[in-house]
């Protein structure tokens, strides 16, 4: 029972695959969803912003200065997940041959790099306040810039190598190897002496930060989860049209938009 | 609180805004990129199908 319910589970997941991951069909579902995604990307900034730079009030230890977590954590955040993310649709696109999980793995990259470039740089301008140096070669600190050069040498790869089928196989190969740093920036803080601190939030424990904290906190990171959704979907479907460029629905909608 | 009061960010202003100045760039580039590159590649298929529909 259990076997056969497992069986009928992954039946029903490449079903549910193959109906929304033909690109035609994600194309349109994309172009829908976009307006609805910037809204609430938007709305949780405005949100977000005010709670973090007005209403939470000042540290005890670190004034003002601990305002950099509400864009600095998301960043970090955002950086390990959309990792994740890209190497699941590069494995998904390798094994199963989606070309659309091929172009979400590839429009995920650069959104991945801006996020991990945002941390290091607002991480420098929280840890100058705070530690009295911009940068330290410590475990978390250099788990991260790693993670930033795994994002640039994806891209570099994708970029050159011309047949889009080849790019997508040698990029999900360094994706998929890469993923074994997302433990390694995540236990750092644990398994070596480091001046980061340890998580503030996990899903295991009671926060150790206060309420007003973690409110700016969380909005701050649906907004950049949210926003990294909006645009995954405008840059998936400028990859759509120039793939698919030679099929028929792409040569009508071209021609239906003169 | 005033509003150079909160500017100021209790002393700590540079760090403050320089970290939230540079997450708004990268945002900003990173919706103006796509939006760009998206007209491109629309200006790109539209001169395709034109020649081709001129050899037809």
């Amino acid at each position: 029972m259990g076997e056969f319910g497992g069986f009928a589970g992954v039946s029903r997941l490449i079903k549910f695959i193959h109906k929304y991951g033909a690109p035609k069909r994600f194309y349109r579902l994309a172009g829908r969803l976009v307006p609805w995604f910037a809204g609430v990307t938007a709305l949780l900034f405005v949100v977000g912003l005010y709670l973090g730079l007005y209403w939470a009030p000042p540290d005890y230890q670190q004034g003002d200065a601990y305002r950099i977590m509400f864009v600095h954590v998301p960043n970090a955040w955002m950086s390990m997940m959309a990792y994740v993310i890209m190497a699941s649709f590069a494995a998904t696109g390798y094994i199963w041959n989606v070309r659309l999980a091929d172009m979400l793995a590839k429009a995920t990259a650069p959104l991945g790099a801006s996020f991990t470039l945002t941390a290091l740089v607002t991480g420098s301008l929280w840890g100058k306040p705070m530690w009295g140096t911009w940068w330290v070669w410590d475990a978390r600190l250099t788990s991260e810039l790693i993670l930033f050069f795994l994002y640039v040498g994806y891209m570099a790869l994708q970029a050159s190598i011309d047949d889009p089928r080849r790019a997508a196989h040698a990029s999900a190969i360094l994706a998929i190897v890469g993923v074994v740093n997302i433990p390694i920036i995540h236990y750092s803080v644990y398994w070596w002496h480091t001046l980061h601190q340890p998580a503030s939030l996990t899903l295991t424990s009671q926060p150790k930060i206060y309420i007003t904290m973690l409110i700016p906190l969380i909005v701050m990171s649906f907004a950049f989860m949210f926003f990294y959704f909006t645009m995954l979907l405008v840059r998936v479907r400028s990859e759509i049209l120039v793939r698919e460029q030679r099929t028929d629905w792409v040569r009508k909608l071209v021609g239906s938009k003169q | 609180m005033t509003f150079s009061q909160f500017l100021a960010m209790g002393g700590f202003a540079f760090y403050v805004w320089s970290a939230y100045g540079f997450a708004a760039f990268v945002v900003l580039v990173n919706t103006v990129q796509p939006i760009i590159h998206s007209r491109k590649v629309w200006r790109t298929l539209r001169r395709d199908l034109d020649r081709a529909e001129e050899e037809e």
